[in-house]
């Protein structure tokens, strides 16, 4: 009978791996698509989407398309201001929403529940809905700069920050994380001495590394796929991400597509690079916490 | 070192009443168990003395200071969990000097402290060790190291070793035992595990919802239990209690008897017994002894556990009632065996009458 155990587990396994290479083919053909297309012309692009072509290197290949794109749109200033605006609100919202998390699991304080399921109940609204109320508010806000005071806080990079920094997705990630951390490593700190911010800073946050890493790629994922909001906030060039950047191709009657190929293949490199080098911490976490990414 | 008093201790949630007052005297130096069964609030009491626990009513003096409303990390206090609760990210090290690197204890120091620590808890080659490299003992000697480098008033040891194994908890208590020896520090453990209790203990504090049942020496509490709960907690195997009719012949000795227990003469000693014609009457397993004839009890072997050394016989009486026979030998007996017990007089207990709320608690918690 043992033989016949064997063969079973030999062929669950070798079904497994057919269906997750199949999930990661569909998940990687789009990807191939884009690369592939960027190297060649329009017009082959075109014909070699009726066949497998499109995801082959093959035809008349060559970087036109990059260069093209390059002098259409100012494409280094782009992934600058996206890299910018989206590590800067990654590493905040890291920081504000672990506190609040903090303060949500170890702190007691009064109307803590209320607070929270108010937090959570903000995860069913869509950031769309508030857009114009938000528009208004930060087209008068105050600010203090190198210029004196001035009001409006519109065609800034402050204004494609500050209103992502916190989220109810990201506290709601730490609290569970930190809920399942042990009691007892608290209350040891606590009777040795630390502060709340020393326990913070020296043992809760050392022991978070999955759920931070899965909280930074989905914000990093979201700020940097930003498109309406800066559209509608942001004027001035040298400050737009690389999103808003998309349109200085598609604004015509006949769209380079060789070139749009080009640009999303620049735009990716960013985001897979994150995720890469967080994959490994990111795959722990999700099958830690039981929260799918 | 300090003095520890709890006076009238109470602690509610709600208005559920955990603590229901409780005054209990530790002196300086001395190494003091609270032991009960779960839930009886041995575990929270010791947590509101180390801080954790907020108090709602009461007094806690420690080394003769009220520190009702002291934070734990300044009451003097260091505490050793259960589940060890080191920082898994730190090493043996890091572990151990944690306290004094809060506290920015000047580096030559800490070193030294953290040396003497493993000093004593023979741990200086684990040092540069992460937790996941140890084994539960070393995890529970490192907790134990980082409780010393606080050269703490009172330790306090919220069941240290439930989570070891058998044999490391033998290694572990005895640890602990040379450690208090050593230290000369108060010392106060609580534990469910009567065995930690007695051989660790200068003083027990027997505890049953929320009220003490008991303060004394293990041999005081073994060898003369308050009340039933006492005594039926105390001791492997349980004692044996049986319902009887008693007539006092004089002011300390009276007349026992019921269906089961033939007549005999018992010293009374404790209130509540006499005032009526009915007792509890307890006897340990171990007090009790075959004769050939002319036995207090009489009925016929049902089960047989041969531990080499020792061995226990549960006896079935005529009215069906179960009684445990402790030997210190190892002797054989067969399955459906007439059995006479005799056991001297001297060693019986009696308790005023038993309520079945009373046996019920005393059978919960054994």
């Amino acid at each position: 009978m043992p033989a016949v155990k064997t063969d079973n587990r030999g062929l669950r396994l070798v079904s497994r791996y057919a269906a997750l290479s199949l999930v990661a083919v569909v998940f990687i053909f789009p990807l191939l698509f884009m690369v592939m297309s960027s190297l060649k012309p329009s017009a082959q692009l075109l014909l070699d989407t009726k066949s497998l072509r499109a995801f082959l290197p093959v035809g008349d290949l060559s970087l036109a398309n990059y260069s093209d794109a390059f002098a259409r749109a100012p494409i280094g200033v782009f992934v600058f201001n996206s890299v910018l605006v989206t590590g800067v609100t990654v590493l905040l919202c890291l920081f504000v929403c672990s506190l609040a998390a903090f303060a949500f699991v170890f702190i007691e304080w009064s109307g803590k529940a209320v607070v929270f399921s108010i937090l959570l109940a903000t995860l069913i609204i869509p950031y769309e809905t508030i857009f114009i109320p938000l528009l208004l508010m930060a087209s008068q806000l105050p600010w203090i700069g190198g210029d004196g005071f001035e009001l409006g806080w519109l065609n800034t990079y402050r204004v494609q920050i500050v209103p992502f920094i916190a989220d109810a997705l990201s506290i709601f990630l730490f609290v569970q994380f930190f809920k399942d951390l042990p009691k007892e490593l608290i209350e040891a700190s606590r009777v040795e001495g630390a502060s709340w911010w020393t326990i913070y800073r020296r043992v809760v946050m050392p022991l978070s590394g999955p759920v931070i890493a899965t909280a930074a790629i989905l914000k990093f994922l979201f700020m940097y796929n930003q498109y309406l909001w800066p559209l509608m906030v942001v004027q001035d060039e040298s400050i737009r991400p690389v999103m808003v950047g998309l349109g200085y191709f598609t604004d015509q009657l006949n769209v380079p597509w060789g070139e749009v190929m080009a640009y999303l293949t620049i735009i990716t490199v960013p985001v897979l690079g994150f995720y890469l080098s967080l994959q490994r911490v990111f795959i722990s976490s999700v099958a830690s916490t039981g929260v799918k990414g | 070192m300090a003095d520890v008093k709890l006076k009238g201790l109470r602690k509610s949630y709600g208005s559920v009443d955990v603590i229901k007052g409780v005054d209990i005297e530790i002196k300086d130096g001395e190494f003091v168990v609270f032991v009960g069964p779960s839930g009886c609030g041995k575990s929270t009491l010791l947590r509101m003395i180390s801080g954790l626990e907020t108090i709602s009513g009461g007094t806690l003096e420690i080394g003769s200071r009220v520190v009702n409303k002291v934070p734990a990390s300044e009451r003097g206090i260091a505490m050793v969990f259960q589940s060890y609760a080191i920082f898994p990210h730190m090493t043996v090290r890091e572990n151990i000097a944690f306290g004094l690197t809060i506290a920015k204890v000047p580096k030559a120091e800490k070193d030294a402290k953290v040396a003497e620590a493993a000093r004593i808890l023979q741990m200086e080659h684990l040092l540069d060790r992460r937790p996941s490299q140890l084994s539960g003992g070393q995890r529970q000697r490192v907790a134990i190291g980082r409780a010393i480098t606080r050269n703490p008033e009172v330790f306090l040891f919220d069941e240290p070793l439930s989570n070891l194994d058998a044999a490391l908890r033998l290694d572990m208590r005895m640890e602990i035992g040379r450690l208090h020896r050593s230290l000369g520090a108060t010392m106060i453990y609580v534990t469910h595990d009567q065995v930690e209790a007695m051989t660790l203990a200068d003083k027990i504090v027997v505890l049953k919802d929320g009220l003490v049942q008991q303060i004394g020496t293990p041999m005081e509490l073994y060898h003369r239990p308050e009340n039933l709960f006492v005594a039926g907690f105390l001791g492997a195997p349980s004692m044996n209690f049986f319902d009887v009719d008693i007539a006092m012949t004089d002011a300390a000795t009276a007349r026992v008897a019921s269906q089961v227990v033939a007549e005999f003469e018992a010293p009374v000693w404790r209130e509540g017994v006499g005032k009526g014609a009915k007792a509890t009457l307890g006897i340990r397993p171990q007090d009790l002894r075959p004769v050939a004839e002319g036995g207090i009890l009489s009925g016929t072997v049902n089960l047989i556990e041969r531990l080499g050394t020792e061995t226990v016989v549960d006896v079935r009486l005529a009215d069906g009632h179960r009684v445990l026979v402790s030997l210190n030998e190892d002797r054989v007996f067969e399955p459906g065996e007439s059995i006479q017990l005799a056991f001297d007089p001297g060693k019986a207990h009696l308790f005023a009458p038993a309520s079945e709320q009373d046996l019920q608690a005393v059978q919960n918690a054994t």
